[in-house]
């Protein structure tokens, strides 16, 4: 008769919170940061169909950083969860807290229980109110751990340098161009250079409190963005995302195309839709 | 309305992105059309519940007008004198209600959510025949009710943006959709209406004459028609009137209307059956 190993609760729950870091880590960093008129989400996202901020309701923006098909699942459970809140009783009545507090629920539960791989996914949970007093941000950790952020939240990728850019040059009150030139710098901060990221590799949108309409969320657009951003010089590309020897992302050269194999690196003539490692969408090459 | 904190697993489950759908699936009782009436209720509904009476809408040249009378019936008694009738169904769709009041506005907050539903969760926005097809399934799930005397016949329009032109869509109590060219009216006063826009309307309309030439029906349908509201001068009540062009809907301000409908009214007090059609055969024209 075999005998289970056993795992300390300490070191199973330590393991599982290395595994999801490990896999948000991966991925690209996401900015959020607070303007005079509402809240401004950046990131840098080749693909202009896989989006990693969207919209969720009247006043409330949702972004994540991770694997895109977790957050998208949980994307869908908010938009369903603020529509059926917001039919059942009044617009007024949905509000980022009790969405932020659902998240938190689903992925605590999801994190604890031992029959499910913990999300790999970080989330914000971005609501406006009347007044930039009255804006909240809260940041949602796949443990399930809110976080209510002031000013400006990183998550993904690079997180600390970003952070530390935006500490040095983020400033309370902004305007949009203002917020939108720091949050870009500082994505394309790192140690060693600074990048200009093309303003098509942008994934830009906010929650815009000046809007006539009742739903306050807007995509920017690359031909707002140069506008906004004004003369950058010559962007560049970032350089595709490295592999990390993870035995799941089968970085060992594969050389023939398994089809039974979702992990494979190697497709016929149908690239990936994502990068099954990193969970981010495939880098466009450069024009 | 949620016992469990957490987000139920239906919510996280892939599946459809139409909201009426999910609702169905998981929250039936919010559904409108969900519930049934005793038996030998019948028609009782009719007298019970208000009605709401006149629709109008046409198109001109790159968009169209929706308009509204304010009226709501019980029976013989008038329930409201300033019920909206028209909504927005999204930036570039209206839908009007004429039929039982009470379904027919929880009808609208189904189909105004089940569109912004699917645009976010899609990303896109569903194409017009689209949103009318979905209009369509709504209508026939309130069939059981229409049959004992609670129907709802609303009529859409909106901006198609791929071809460039408003169009407008009617329908049946169950769910039958016809595509309208130039003009349509539902309503208790709509056979009035339509004679009137029938006599009034041209393809060169502008975006004000079409406003007019609503007034003008609305008009002709409460000069005739008992359930359906004229402009009640007393109290500054006005039709409300819905403008879609391809810059998306606004509603035509109160004051803007309220100016149209006195110079209308102007007019009906020199000549009360309202403008003169030409009597030609148009052969000659």
């Amino acid at each position: 008769m075999s005998m289970p190993f056993y795992v300390s609760p300490e070191q199973l729950m330590k393991d599982r919170a290395d595994f999801a870091r490990k896999g948000i880590s991966r991925g690209r960093s996401l900015v959020a940061v607070q303007y005079a008129d509402g809240v401004l989400f950046v990131t840098e996202n080749p693909s202009q169909a896989l989006h990693k901020v969207s919209e969720i309701y009247d006043r409330i923006a949702f972004a994540a950083v991770g694997r895109y098909n977790e957050f998208e699942n949980l994307r869908i459970a908010g938009v369903r969860l603020a529509d059926m809140r917001g039919y059942a009783y009044d617009r007024r009545d949905v509000t980022g807290r009790g969405l932020a507090n659902a998240y938190a629920q689903t992925l605590g539960t999801i994190f604890s229980s031992g029959g499910e791989k913990p999300y790999e996914v970080e989330i914000f949970v971005a609501e406006i109110g009347d007044a930039a007093a009255d804006d909240q941000v809260y940041r949602l950790t796949y443990e399930g751990r809110v976080a209510d952020e002031h000013g400006y939240a990183v998550m993904g990728g690079d997180a600390e340098t970003v952070t530390a850019y935006l500490q040095e040059h983020y400033s309370a009150g902004c305007s949009l161009e203002e917020a939108l030139t720091v949050a870009v710098a500082a994505l394309g901060h790192s140690a060693s250079e600074d990048r200009v990221i093309p303003t098509s590799d942008l994934e830009v949108a906010v929650l815009d409190r000046t809007r006539t309409q009742p739903r306050k969320f807007a995509r920017i657009l690359p031909a707002r963005l140069d506008t906004l951003l004004g003369d950058r010089g010559p962007g560049r590309h970032a350089a595709p995302i490295p592999e990390d020897g993870d035995p799941g992302t089968a970085a060992s050269d594969p050389v023939t195309d398994a089809p039974d194999d979702p992990t494979d690196q190697v497709s016929g003539s149908v690239p990936p839709l994502e990068d099954p490692g990193s969970g981010e969408p495939p880098v466009a090459p450069p024009l | 309305m949620m016992d469990d904190p957490r987000l139920p697993a239906a919510f996280l489950r892939p599946g459809t992105s139409s909201f009426s759908d999910f609702l169905a699936e998981h929250k039936p009782d919010l559904l409108p059309a969900r519930k049934s009436l005793p038996a030998g209720a019948n028609q009782a509904g009719a007298d019970l519940a208000p009605h709401g009476t006149t629709i109008v809408a046409a198109t001109f040249p790159g968009g169209l007008v929706m308009a509204g009378d304010r009226r709501a019936t019980m029976g013989n008694v008038i329930a409201q004198r300033d019920i909206e009738k028209v909504f927005p169904a999204d930036e570039y769709s209206v839908v009007g209600i004429a039929g039982t009041a009470g379904l027919a506005v929880e009808m609208v907050r189904l189909f105004q959510v089940e569109l912004e539903h699917y645009e976010k969760i899609e990303g896109s926005v569903l194409s017009l025949d689209g949103k009318a097809n979905r209009l369509s399934a709504l209508i026939r799930a309130n069939l059981g009710m229409a049959m004992q005397g609670l129907a709802v016949v609303p009529m859409f329009a909106g901006f198609d943006l791929d071809r460039g032109i408003g169009r407008i869509f009617g329908y049946d109590v169950t769910g039958g959709r016809h595509e309208e060219r130039h003009f349509f009216t539902v309503g208790s006063g709509s056979m009035f209406a339509r004679g009137a826009m029938k006599k009034l309307f041209r393809d060169d309309l502008s975006e004000q004459e079409c406003v007019t030439l609503a007034i003008q029906a609305l008009y002709d349908a409460a000069d005739d028609d008992s359930a359906t509201g004229g402009p009640d001068v007393t109290r500054r009540i006005f039709p409300v009137v819905h403008v879609v062009t391809a810059d998306g809907g606004r509603v035509v301000p109160e004051q803007a209307v309220a100016e149209i409908a006195d110079r209308v009214i102007g007019g009906r007090m020199r000549r009360p059956d309202g403008p003169v059609a030409p009597l030609t055969t148009g052969e000659d024209a």
